[in-house]
């Protein structure tokens, strides 16, 4: 009997119970489906995650000044007055000691109300340099960004990201025009494209948004805001000193990140006596989520294999009824001139039959995992509005990604399941005697 | 084929020679065949009699190497066939053997075409044009007009026939035929004795269980069993109904 003829027979001999082998194939359809979906949305999630780790350069390695803990030894702070994180030396030291960096932008920000006539937002003021728009990938979509001549110059400009420029300016055109940072004025020369949030850096800060930015040069903030900063708290003022919130690294091969990193942590450590810096190091994070990432395939692939395993389960258990009933057919053919082998093989293409079709029907419902979810999505937010505000962003943006080895491991293991379930009742009926199975009523 | 399994009438397929079948049951040893001897020559008509026990549904078995003997020497086509394994065993029915039983035992679910068809599914190697052989075969039992059907559309005779005609479609050296009658009524019984004969006067080795004497006068011999024994080997002078 040819591949053709034995699956012609595995199918006929199947719809014969049609309901029943409905029911198997259903089994694995749902394990196959499972798979391919499960697998699909990790797949999305890390895919956002990891985006959102390379929007931090590879090549970048980032040291942000951390608050250090109240009972640290302040070393010279006061209670009402502390000096924290990196300094402008540290910006000096690392460009001067550490070769393999190629570039790097020291950043100084705070909160601030920025103003423009009756509008006005709480935005994050941000002093840097030309370079900070590079290294964050931060296209300028009107206008220029600032430049090295603003710096030189202490000039009062300031570059709005996409969406405070809206709300300062809702009707004309902010370029050129001013707005107000606490008695200062800065003349608007450049508007930021938008730019979606990037990967929070480290366990300390939220995910970084940019869309409440405004762009200083860095000798404007200083010149104009200073490095100490006065809060109000509980009745008392509170100043805090600090530098520079953020140097950006930019080290000149991804193979050197590693080590660039070790040597920026020894040289900070010599002269930082309280642990007030963190570094961040956007590669480790995307080696970090990688892992992570395979982790939670394996674990997607073992319950999606439990169900599978349960599908073979409902497969076997239809098969050995199957070989019950046809024991007559099994002993007319073993009369017949049928080998044992032949019978093993005519039941074991039967079940493959059976796996095969749920598995082909499983990768078509697979298939429909990308509408399914978009549908899913927008039928939230067009009904559930409360509950799809409260969603958190991962899942509002959430795209699954098919994963082609997905598709080919879910059809695989369905067939493998196949046969795995279906040797035991196709033995069990090769190894019947035919003299009783033509007996059988 | 060595030389201690050959035999001496080169007109013999198939011979039993002091075959004897002991089954265990209950632990004690059940001698169902004991010592049982038979030639069947080419296109020989033997029935085979016995009451309930005397082991002729045993000897047809062995025959139809379904079963081995415990003792003894079967030669089909001229070689010893009592000692071959499954797989061997297997190949032997489909290749040498026809089977005819008393309740058809056609696959309900394929058509009357593909059931004769379904020993040739266990060729090898596979026999080209078997399709035509089939339709042939069908023609020749009378049912090349349902063709399509299935055995449940068909009446008992006609389902028989296409059961004859599943066992002739490996040409086999003996048709094994166990109780071919027995579900039929008189009328039936003799249209399926007439194509038996008829096979048979074309050459045909038949070899047929029976427990109807009518039906076993038919034949050309008549081998009676007792006990596990060959009582009586009688030739019919004139077979009936062969006139």
């Amino acid at each position: 009997m040819n591949l053709l003829q034995q699956l012609r027979l595995g199918f006929r001999s199947l719809l014969l119970h049609k309901l029943r082998s409905a029911l198997a194939v259903l089994g694995i359809l749902i394990g196959v489906t499972a798979v391919i979906w499960l697998v699909a949305m990790g797949e999305g999630v890390s895919f956002q995650a990891q985006q959102q780790i390379k929007d931090l350069g590879a090549t970048s390695i980032i040291v942000r000044s951390v608050k250090p803990t109240e009972d640290s030894d302040l070393g010279g702070g006061s209670r009402t007055g502390i000096a924290y994180g990196l300094l402008r030396e540290d910006y000096d030291r690392l460009l001067t000691n550490v070769p393999t960096i190629r570039e790097a932008v020291p950043m100084r920000e705070i909160s601030r109300e920025v103003r423009q006539r009756e509008f006005s937002v709480d935005a994050q003021l941000i002093g840097c340099t030309p370079t900070y728009f590079e290294i964050n990938r931060l296209a300028i979509a009107r206008g220029r960004p600032l430049s090295d001549t603003d710096l030189e110059r202490y000039d009062n400009v300031a570059v709005l990201a996409h969406e405070v420029a809206q709300r300062l300016f809702p009707i004309e055109d902010p370029l050129g025009r001013a707005v107000l940072v606490g008695d200062d004025f800065y003349v608007v020369v450049g508007i930021a494209a938008p730019r979606t949030a990037a990967a929070a850096i480290g366990g300390s800060f939220a995910a970084r948004q940019y869309d409440r930015d405004v762009y200083v040069p860095i000798s404007t903030f200083r010149a104009r805001i200073g490095d100490r900063v006065f809060t109000v708290r509980g009745g008392t003022f509170q100043n805090e000193t600090v530098e520079l919130n953020q140097i950006t690294a930019v080290v000149d091969d991804v193979r050197h990140v590693d080590s660039t990193a070790e040597i920026i942590r020894n040289l900070l450590a010599r002269y930082h006596k309280v642990n007030d810096y963190a570094i961040v190091v956007p590669k480790e994070l995307l080696e970090q989520a990688e892992t992570m990432r395979t982790m939670f395939n394996v674990l997607l692939l073992l319950i999606a294999g439990i169900s599978l395993l349960v599908g073979g389960i409902g497969i076997m258990n239809i098969m050995l009824a199957t070989v019950t009933e046809r024991t007559r057919e099994i002993g007319i053919r073993r009369a017949l001139g049928a080998t044992k082998g032949e019978i093993v093989r005519q039941f074991l293409w039967e079940t493959v039959v059976l796996s095969g079709t749920g598995g082909l029907l499983g990768v078509a419902c697979g298939f429909l995992c990308g509408p399914t979810v978009a549908a899913v999505r927008e039928g939230i937010r067009a009904f559930l509005p409360d509950m799809w505000a409260s969603l958190p962003a991962t899942i509002r943006q959430l795209e699954p990604l098919l994963a082609p080895w997905s598709i080919v491991a879910a059809f695989g293991i369905s067939v493998g399941v196949g046969i795995v379930f279906g040797i035991y009742p196709a033995r069990r009926a090769a190894n019947m005697d035919p003299i009783e199975a033509l007996r059988h009523e | 084929m060595s030389d201690g399994t050959r035999t001496t009438a080169p007109d013999i397929v198939a011979s039993v020679r002091d075959v004897s079948k002991v089954y265990e049951l209950g632990g004690q040893p059940v001698k169902a065949l004991d010592g049982v001897s038979i030639d069947f020559r080419q296109g020989d008509f033997v029935a085979i009699m016995g009451s309930s026990g005397s082991g002729k549904s045993t000897l047809l078995n062995l025959l139809g190497c379904l079963d081995r003997p415990t003792s003894g020497q079967y030669v089909l086509a001229g070689r010893d066939v009592a000692r071959l394994d499954d797989e061997a065993l297997s190949r032997v029915r489909g290749r040498y053997l026809g089977f005819v039983f008393q309740s058809y035992n056609l696959i309900q679910q394929l058509t009357v075409v593909e059931n004769i068809e379904v020993p040739l599914a266990y060729r090898r190697p596979p026999l080209p044009g078997g399709r035509e052989l089939c339709l042939r075969l069908a023609r020749v039992v009378g049912l090349s007009g349902r063709l399509d059907h299935r055995p449940n559309q068909l009446s008992g005779g006609q389902q028989q026939r296409v059961a004859i005609a599943r066992a002739l479609v490996n040409n086999p050296h003996v048709l094994l035929a166990d109780e071919p009658t027995g579900n039929l009524d008189t009328a039936t019984s003799v249209e399926i004795m007439d194509l038996l004969d008829a096979l048979n006067r074309a050459g045909r080795t038949i070899v047929m269980v029976t427990h109807e004497p009518d039906i076993a006068a038919r034949a050309k011999r008549v081998v009676r069993l007792r006990d596990g024994r060959v009582a009586s080997i009688t030739e019919n002078p004139r077979p009936a109904g062969s006139g």
